[in-house]
């Protein structure tokens, strides 16, 4: 029995490994501050709600390009009724000016990389 | 009796099995001529087709041919790369020797071999580059008949650069955006978007100003250009009117290597 202690610190720390996940969340400050977005000044509606937006901006814009693209559609009538000119560049970026200060800031925080950009020029884009 | 009822049963079922046979067949035939000519007549009677006349001999100016080109590549942010193994080209000039070739016989003079001849995407009829690719990111618009690139659909195989009898696609072997002209604020000329790394372009008759009403970039240059007017006309093949039909009613022109039977839509004033 005198192997004991080595078999008991071996234990604890494997079993501290193994918890590792755990212990490493509930010890830290990690929790990740939400991005602060910058919101257009002089727009008070989206062409949907905020809500649906925030939640749903991609699939309307698959549409929008599916629309536009595809089937050469480009104007669109929202649930209020009013209508917008199905254009990434053109309505999006009309209101929400600075792309980095919106667009990439919570897409950094969600982790997510759109490939928009790759194509889409921004007006004020400069080399 | 057995017999006889047997005799008669495998009669029948042979003529049943020959009737649907040869009926089956017939029928399917029939109604397939049916429903194909109804699809052609449509298509002849309501749709449009833009079609370019090209005069070759106007646009023997450098000065012509040069500002359509520039206008073009400006409105669609077309990259700017010397190496011709990577350049990409919307509309461009090559010799008459080499954009007809079964034009020009053993005798055709050496100045007319080597005139210039501007090239673009023909908007076939029949565009076999189409047909060869595999997501549908080039498809022929059944309005207006332009062979449309859907940029994000695009996987980049190039079987349409190898379909396309006219070399009229380009691949971004490159990233584009790095050898796009700017102005002098360093801010695109327009904000048609770029293309990137790994996908195919080429000219879309400029779909984007057609849908303002606007006529194609191109033809809207040279015809800003002294002398210049009428070396591209543009119009609609559907209207039998336009001035494109006009044209074709009236002069001499030829399209490239319509024995292929691509259907080519950019015709050439010779």
């Amino acid at each position: 029995m005198s192997d004991k202690p080595k078999i008991v610190a071996g234990l604890t720390l494997f079993l501290a490994l193994v918890a590792f996940p755990v212990w490493y969340t509930l010890g830290g400050e990690s929790e990740v501050a939400a991005p602060e977005l910058e919101y257009p000044s002089d727009a008070d509606v989206c062409v949907e709600d905020t809500e649906y937006m925030t939640a749903n901006h991609m699939d309307l814009l698959n549409q929008w390009r599916n629309a536009v693209v595809r089937e050469g559609r480009r104007e669109y009538v929202a649930a209020s009724g009013e209508r917008y000119v199905m254009s990434l560049t053109g309505t999006c970026l009309d209101c929400h000016t600075s792309r980095d200060e919106f667009c990439t800031r919570c897409h950094d925080y969600a982790n997510v990389e759109p490939k928009c950009w790759d194509c889409h020029v921004d007006p004020g884009e400069t080399e | 009796m057995m017999d006889e009822s047997r005799r008669s049963f495998l009669k029948e079922t042979g003529w049943a099995a020959l009737g649907l046979g040869c009926g089956f067949p017939l029928l399917t035939t029939a109604c397939g001529d049916s429903s194909a000519q109804e699809e052609s007549v449509g298509q002849a009677g309501a749709s449009r087709q833009w079609a370019m006349v090209v005069d070759i001999e106007k646009c023997m100016e450098e000065e012509i041919r040069d500002a359509c080109i520039t206008a073009c590549h400006r409105a669609h942010n077309v990259p700017d790369i010397s190496d011709p193994e990577d350049e990409v080209k919307w509309i461009w000039s090559e010799e008459y020797q080499n954009v007809f070739p079964d034009q020009v016989h053993t005798n055709t003079a050496s100045k007319i071999r080597q005139a210039p001849v501007l090239i673009l995407c023909n908007h076939c009829d029949s565009p076999p580059c189409v047909r060869v690719c595999p997501t549908q990111a080039t498809w022929k618009r059944d309005e207006d008949g332009i062979v449309m690139m859907d940029m994000h659909r695009c996987i980049g195989c190039r079987y349409c650069i190898a379909a396309c009898p006219y070399g009229s696609r380009s691949f971004n072997w490159r990233d584009p955006q790095d050898f796009i002209e700017r102005d002098t604020n360093g801010e695109y000329y327009s904000d048609y978007p770029t293309r990137t790394k790994g996908v195919v372009e080429k000219c879309n008759f400029c779909a984007e100003r057609l849908r303002e009403g606007l006529q194609p970039a191109c033809v809207e240059a040279v015809n800003q250009v002294d002398g210049g007017a009428g070396a591209l006309v543009f119009g609609d093949l559907g209207e039998p009117d336009s001035e494109v039909n006009q044209i074709l009613g009236e002069r001499l022109t030829i399209a490239r290597r319509v024995g292929l039977g691509t259907g080519p839509n950019v015709y050439y004033i010779v």
